[in-house]
C-alpha cells in the first residue's frame, strides 16, 4: 500500500483498479474522502482509512452514502478537493442529495466513484446499471478500463470538476475495479493542511423556486459545453472499413483480444466518456460503416445512443448489441469474440458447455461466529412455519442459505424492519409473526428510521440486532456503535432513544438466555429488540 | 517468454481464504520482472466466505483482458482437489491441471476422490498432476498456508508457467511480507526437492 504514496512518478506499479482511483485522487490533491464500505469499492475507503493521515487528507466511513455525499457536499462547498466513494446501491442511497447537487455545482472539485456489479459477485437485491443516473442527474460520467485509466480518470474527473464545476462520476465494474495491472505513476501532489471555508452564495446553493428552475437551465448549458469538451478529440480511423465495433468500460478489453484472437482488423470505438455522450465523435465513427457492433454490459445504454444518431447520421447503418450479448449477468470474453465473429462472418464456435459437474460450495459463515448461534437460538425458540423472516444486507444474508435457510425476503438495507412493519399492517386483527435480522453497521445506515417507524405508526415486529462490533461482510470497517478507538454510540440507548420499550440486550453464546428471550418477545404487543452482542471473530476484543 | 504461444493464461482455484490472491500478486510480479505485460483478475467480498473462489492471472507481450477465456487456460492450478472441476470449463486438450491433494469437504456431499477426478478431467486432457502440497507443507513446515505457492514454485521448475524459479522466488520475497517470509523461502525449498526427487513426473 505504500507504493499509493510513492513520489517516484513515471515508474510503475502493480495496482488494483480500486487502488489505482485511489492514487489518482491524491494525484489530483484530494482532500476530502467520504465513503460507506460496499464491495466492489471497498478497498477505496480502507486505503484511506489507512493512509489519510500521511497523505494530509481528511477521510471519514460515513454512516451511509447519503450521509457521505452530503459530507463531501460541505466540503465541496468550502472549496476542498472531494472525493465520494461507493458501490452502486449506495448511490440510489444518495441520490436525493445528488441531483440538487449537480443543480447547484460543486466550488471544490467533487468526484464520485461508483462501482457497479454485473453479475452480483458480491451484490444481493439486483443488478444494478448506474449509468441510469448519469441521465437522472445529468453528472457528467467517465468510464475506465482498467487499472490505469482508474487512475487517469479520477484525475481527470477532478479536472473536469474543476473547470465546469460540476461533480462529475466515474462508474466502474467489478472486474475493473478488482482488476490488477502494472499502472505508471504519475505526480503526487502535495497537500497543505486543511483550510477550507463555505463562502455564502445563496443564488448557487440554495435550490429554492423559482431559482431552481434557473438552475436546471443553466445546468444544461454547462452540459452542452461538457459535451463540445467531450468531443474535442480524435475518434479511430475507419480506413475505408465498413463494419466496426463501439465499445465500453470492460468490454473494451474482451473486444481488443478477441479481435486478435480472430486475427481480425476493424476499428474500435471506445466509449469512455459515456455523459454526455459524445455525439460528434460517434457521428465520425460511424457515417462511413455499413455494420457496427455495440459492445457493453448489462442495459444498452450505448447502444441506444448509437440508433438515436444513426438515425441521422446513417440510417442504414446495422447496429448489433444486445442482439448478441445478454443483458444480464457479465459478458465473458469468448462471449465478445463470439459477437465480433458473427460481427465478421467469421466461423467462431463458443466451447462447448463442458459436462463435467462442478460442485457448488456456497459461502458459509467463519467457524465461530456468533450468528450460528442466533440462527440457531432462534430454530430453537419458534416454530420456523408460523414465522416471517426478514433479511438484511450483511453477512447474516447466508441466514437465507441452507443449513440456516431463515429468510423470507430480502431487500435492501434497513428493508428487514420496513418491510415487516407494512406486513404487520396487512392484517391488523391477526397480524402475522415476524423476525428480522439486521446487522450494527446496516442498522445505523438505514434501520433507525426504519425502527422508529414501528413505534410511530404502532407495529410489533420482533427486530434481532446482530452486533458483531465491525462490518464485517466488506472487510471490517468500524460503526458508529464500534469506532476503532473511543466507546461508540450504545445501540441499546438509540433503541430506547427510539421510543422501543422491549429491549434486551443477550450475547448468543448464552443460548438459554437467547432462545428464551426469543420465545417471549416474539409474543409482544409493542415492537421489540433484542440486540445480539457477540464481537465477530475477526475483532480483537477491546 | 520460452513457450511460443505470445500469452500465457492461468486460472487459479480453491476456496476463500486459501491465498489465491497473493498467487495472482507473485505471478504478476515475477512477469513485470520479466518485462512482460500481466493483468489479473480477483475477487472480493460474499466470494470469499469460504465458498468457491475463481482467479485469473494473464502473463504475455500485450494483455488487454484480465480474464482467461474459456477453454483458453494454459494452466489451472487447484487449491483444493474438488475445485479443479468447477474451472474445467476453461480446459482445453493443451490445458496442465496442477492440483493439490487436498479434500475440504462441502457440507451433506460425500467428497470427490481423486480417481474420479482424473477420469472426469481427462475429458479435456492428459496433463493432469495431483501434489500432495498440503500434506508436504503440514509434514515439514506444520501448516499448508503456503501449499499454493509450493504449487507455484513447482510449476515454475517444471516450466509449466514460463516464469523461471529464480525469478518467482523472487517475486515470492518481494509480495510476502516480512513475518512470513522464513515460511515461504522453505516452502520453495521444498518444491525445488520434490521437482528433484519426481523428475519423471
Amino acid at each position: 500500500m505504500e507504493e499509493l504514496l510513492s513520489k517516484k512518478t513515471g515508474e510503475k506499479v502493480l495496482l488494483l483498479g480500486n487502488e489505482a482511483a485511489v492514487r489518482g485522487a491524491l494525484e489530483a490533491g484530494v482532500q476530502f474522502v467520504s465513503t460507506y464500505p460496499g464491495t466492489p469499492a471497498s478497498e477505496i475507503g480502507n486505503i484511506f482509512y489507512k493512509i489519510s493521515k500521511e497523505a494530509g487528507a481528511y477521510f471519514e466511513f460515513s454512516t451511509n452514502e447519503k450521509v457521505a455525499l452530503e459530507a463531501g457536499i460541505g466540503a465541496s462547498l468550502s472549496g476542498l478537493k472531494t472525493l465520494v466513494a461507493m458501490k452502486h446501491f449506495g448511490l440510489n442511497v444518495c441520490a436525493e442529495a445528488l441531483i440538487p447537487f449537480v443543480y447547484t455545482g460543486s466550488r471544490g472539485p467533487t468526484v464520485i466513484f461508483v462501482a457497479d456489479d454485473p453479475g452480483c459477485w458480491s451484490s444481493a437485491q439486483s443488478e444494478q446499471n448506474s449509468r441510469a443516473y448519469s441521465y437522472l442527474a445529468h453528472i457528467p460520467t467517465l468510464e475506465p478500463s482498467d487499472s490505469q485509466e482508474c487512475k487517469d480518470f479520477v484525475k481527470k474527473a477532478f479536472e473536469i470538476s474543476e473547470v465546469f464545476k460540476i461533480p462529475v462520476m466515474v462508474r466502474t465494474t467489478t472486474r475493473v475495479s478488482h482488476q490488477r495491472m502494472p499502472v505508471k505513476l504519475g505526480k503526487l501532489k502535495e497537500l497543505k493542511s486543511l483550510s477550507g471555508k463555505f463562502v455564502r452564495d445563496r443564488s448557487r446553493f440554495v435550490t429554492l423556486p423559482p431559482r431552481v428552475l434557473e438552475m436546471k437551465e443553466e445546468l444544461l448549458e454547462k452540459e452542452k459545453r461538457i459535451k463540445e469538451f467531450a468531443e474535442r478529440r480524435p475518434g479511430p480511423k475507419t480506413k475505408g472499413q465498413t463494419k466496426g465495433i463501439i465499445a465500453s468500460g470492460i468490454s473494451y478489453l474482451y473486444a481488443m483480444e478477441s479481435i486478435n484472437e480472430l486475427n481480425a482488423s476493424l476499428p474500435v470505438l471506445k466509449i469512455d466518456f459515456f455523459y454526455p455522450f459524445p455525439e460528434k465523435i460517434v457521428k465520425e465513427f460511424i457515417s462511413p460503416l455499413k455494420e457496427v457492433l455495440v459492445a457493453e454490459e448489462m442495459e444498452p445504454f450505448v447502444e441506444k445512443e448509437i440508433r438515436i444518431i444513426a438515425k441521422e447520421a446513417n440510417c442504414k447503418l446495422k447496429i448489433q448489441g444486445k442482439s448478441l450479448l445478454s443483458q444480464t449477468g457479465e459478458s465473458k470474453p469468448e462471449d465478445v469474440t463470439f459477437a465480433i465473429a458473427k460481427l465478421l462472418g467469421k466461423k467462431y464456435s463458443l466451447p462447448e458447455e463442458t459436462k463435467i459437474t462442478a460442485l457448488k460450495r456456497f459461502p458459509q459463515l467463519c467457524p465461530g461466529c456468533p450468528y450460528w448461534l442466533v440462527f440457531n437460538g432462534v430454530k430453537k425458540a419458534v416454530d420456523e412455519k408460523k414465522i416471517v423472516f426478514g433479511g438484511d444486507i450483511g453477512c447474516y444474508m447466508l441466514g437465507g442459505m441452507p443449513p440456516h435457510n431463515l429468510q423470507d425476503f430480502l431487500f435492501c438495507m434497513g428493508s428487514s424492519i420496513g418491510v415487516s412493519h407494512g406486513i404487520k399492517k396487512s392484517n391488523p386483527a391477526h397480524p402475522q409473526k415476524t423476525i428480522s435480522f439486521i446487522g450494527d453497521s446496516t442498522f445505523f445506515h438505514s434501520g433507525i428510521p426504519a425502527l422508529v417507524n414501528t413505534v410511530f405508526n404502532r407495529s410489533n415486529p420482533l427486530i434481532i440486532i446482530m452486533d458483531n462490533s465491525t462490518t464485517a461482510m466488506t472487510g471490517h470497517q468500524p460503526n458508529p456503535a464500534a469506532p476503532k478507538d473511543r466507546q461508540g454510540i450504545r445501540i441499546y440507548d438509540v433503541v430506547k432513544a427510539c421510543g422501543v420499550k422491549n429491549v434486551k440486550i443477550v450475547d448468543p453464546f448464552n443460548q438459554e438466555e437467547f432462545v428464551k428471550t426469543v420465545k417471549d418477545f416474539v409474543n409482544r404487543k409493542e415492537v421489540s429488540v433484542i440486540i445480539s452482542e457477540h464481537p465477530c471473530k475477526f475483532v480483537e476484543k477491546k | 517468454m520460452k513457450n511460443s504461444k505470445k500469452q500465457f493464461n492461468a486460472v487459479v482455484v480453491g476456496t476463500g481464504g486459501q491465498g489465491l490472491i497473493t498467487i495472482l500478486q507473485i505471478m504478476a510480479k515475477a512477469a513485470m520482472d520479466l518485462r512482460l505485460d500481466v493483468k489479473t483478475s480477483e475477487l472480493h467480498g460474499l466470494s470469499q466466505r469460504g465458498g468457491s473462489v475463481e482467479v485469473h492471472a494473464r502473463i504475455g507481450k500485450k494483455i488487454h483482458s484480465p480474464l482467461v477465456a474459456k477453454g483458453k487456460a494454459d494452466l489451472i492450478l487447484s487449491l483444493e482437489q474438488q475445485e479443479a472441476l468447477n474451472a474445467a470449463g476453461f480446459a482445453g486438450k493443451n490445458t496442465f491441471f496442477l492440483i493439490n491433494k487436498l479434500i475440504s469437504p462441502i457440507p451433506f456431499k460425500s467428497p470427490v476422490q481423486e480417481k474420479e477426478i482424473a477420469r472426469m478431467l481427462s475429458q479435456k486432457t492428459k496433463k493432469i498432476s495431483f501434489i500432495p502440497a498440503s500434506d508436504i507443507c503440514r509434514k515439514e513446515l506444520g501448516t499448508d498456508v503456503t501449499a499454493g505457492i509450493f504449487l507455484l514454485a513447482l510449476a515454475s521448475i517444471k516450466e509449466i508457467i514460463p516464469i523461471d524459479f529464480k525469478t518467482i522466488s523472487k517475486a515470492v520475497l518481494d509480495v510476502i511480507p516480512e513475518q512470513y517470509l522464513k515460511i515461504n523461502r522453505e516452502t520453495l525449498g521444498l518444491a525445488q526437492k520434490y521437482a528433484t526427487e519426481h523428475k519423471k513426473n
